[in-house]
């Protein structure tokens, strides 16, 4: 291929952090998304509102706040580089930012999803005897998991973007934690155009394709 | 199938043990230091850790990116050993929070304002005076009051006693490159950017360079970080970019080497 070993290394580093990032917050996401279509808790439209932050904040804020709990000078940062996890100028940085900028989308979508369940189907199944964890995986997720794929498919596309809380947090070092959006900065500052924008061109495929995969998911799901 | 003998597994495992051994004392001996530095350094520091690496144990990784938010990560505990600003307030506030290793801040290079115009403009500038002519519709330069390029253009013509009357046609643009953007597009006939950044862009020319006793002083601070534990191959490194070929390799890039 035409291709440099930079580029292919830049390339499958971001699409592998990004599927991380993206298969560590469905659980979360399905689940919250789950208590805000169904259950109504104290204090629900302040956790949805916290949840949904991330997406209007300037990314450049988000991470100056994960930096502020990362950072070797906070308890938590204290706390996990003491058991030898570092998340500043690592990977697991470009996960983090990558998980909390891309979450309110998850939960956003797959919440939808869940609404548009009918409940009677629910109650059918409760009143035949199956218990609510079982209601939850035979009834309720069969029949969102378009919603939930196409909400993954969204978050992992608003993963490949990530740039702000990326740069803040885990810093932009190539070979280490330089991604596809990192790379294009950098080649922007330099002056390198053409290289900019073979990886634009990555980026922009990656991410039409998932989110066409995410569009096509959801029409299906209306018509089913 | 052939089988090892006792005593050849033995002997591998002997030989298995020393090479970890080896290798972890190796790794012990080898450092990969981290370097925090101005994107726009990100080329001739490429070719300055590439000479680096040829010759020594340690290697260089970079973590390139705007001063300030390099600046913040250093505050934050971000493992990085050396801090190469592109200014000198960012390498100020780190310093009096004592951040900085002591005795290892050195000014390590220095840039040149130009005023750029479109490689094929027939504009003349022979002096800042002529940014006044009627012909010069706009300027871009990078936001004055915050961004660094755009704080020493401002000093300069103020120095110059042309802030005033220049200030109506200036357009605040967000960075150096975004200056660059703006007059290869021809939206405006004229930028201020640092010589080096002059340099990347085919599609514009240097018009006019500001004497460098009269522009105001640029400076590139570098210095190590106090929490590094690679002290000793920062050092190193810190040597290597201020070596006769190193001093070579940041002219060719444009900049100007501080002794």
């Amino acid at each position: 291929m035409i291709f440099s070993f930079e580029t292919w290394q830049i390339t499958l580093f971001s699409i592998s952090v990004g599927l991380a990032s993206t298969l560590v917050i469905l659980p979360f996401g399905v689940a919250l998304a789950w208590l805000f279509a169904r259950k109504d808790w104290p204090l629900k439209s302040a956790v949805e509102t916290i949840v949904l932050l991330p997406l209007v904040m300037p990314p450049v804020s988000t991470g100056l706040i994960l930096l502020k709990i990362f950072g070797r000078r906070s308890p938590v940062g204290r706390w996990l580089y003491d058991r030898g996890i570092e998340i500043v100028f690592n990977w697991k940085g470009v996960l983090i930012a990558m998980a909390v900028m891309s979450f309110p989308l998850l939960v956003r979508s797959v919440r939808t999803s869940f609404a548009e369940v009918n409940p009677r189907l629910e109650h059918i199944a409760a009143t035949l005897g199956a218990s609510p964890l079982r209601i939850f995986f035979v009834i309720t997720i069969p029949l969102a998991y378009k919603g939930i794929v196409a909400g993954a498919l969204l978050a992992f596309s608003r993963a490949l973007g990530e740039f702000g809380a990326t740069i803040l947090l885990a810093g932009n070092i190539p070979g280490r934690t330089q991604t596809l959006s990192l790379a294009i900065f950098n080649f922007v500052q330099t002056g390198k155009d053409p290289e900019a924008y073979v990886l634009l061109g990555i980026t922009v495929t990656l991410a039409f394709v998932s989110v066409w995969c995410s569009e096509w998911l959801l029409r299906a799901g209306k018509r089913a | 199938m052939f089988q090892l003998s006792q005593g050849m597994r033995k002997s591998f495992s002997v030989a298995a043990v020393f090479f970890v051994l080896a290798w972890t004392q190796a790794s012990a001996w080898a450092d990969e230091i981290l370097v925090s530095a101005a994107a726009s350094l990100t080329d001739v520091l490429k070719e300055i850790s590439n000479g680096y690496q040829a010759k020594s144990k340690h290697t260089v990784k970079f973590n390139f990116g705007p001063s300030n938010g390099l600046a913040r990560q250093i505050e934050e505990g971000a493992p990085a050993d050396i801090f190469l600003s592109a200014d000198l307030p960012q390498m100020d506030s780190l310093d009096k929070k004592g951040l900085l290793e002591p005795g290892t801040r050195k000014n390590l290079l220095s840039n040149q304002l130009v005023i750029i115009v479109l490689a094929d403009s027939k504009l003349a500038i022979s002096s800042p005076k002529d940014l006044l002519k009627a012909d010069i519709k706009k300027i871009a330069i990078a936001e004055p009051s915050s961004v660094p390029v755009g704080v020493y253009t401002s000093k300069y013509l103020a120095d110059e006693g042309l802030w005033d009357r220049v200030k109506p046609k200036v357009v605040p643009v967000q960075d150096v490159r975004a200056t660059l953007a703006a007059v290869e597009s021809g939206n405006v006939e004229a930028g201020f950017v640092y010589e080096t950044d002059a340099a990347v862009s085919k599609k514009v020319k240097i018009i006019y360079e500001v004497p460098i006793d009269k522009g105001p002083k640029i400076t590139y601070p570098v210095a190590i970080v106090k929490e590094s534990k690679r002290k000793d191959a920062a050092r190193d490194f810190l040597n290597h970019a201020s070596s006769p070929a190193a001093k070579e390799t940041f002219k060719k890039y444009g900049f100007v080497v501080l002794d």
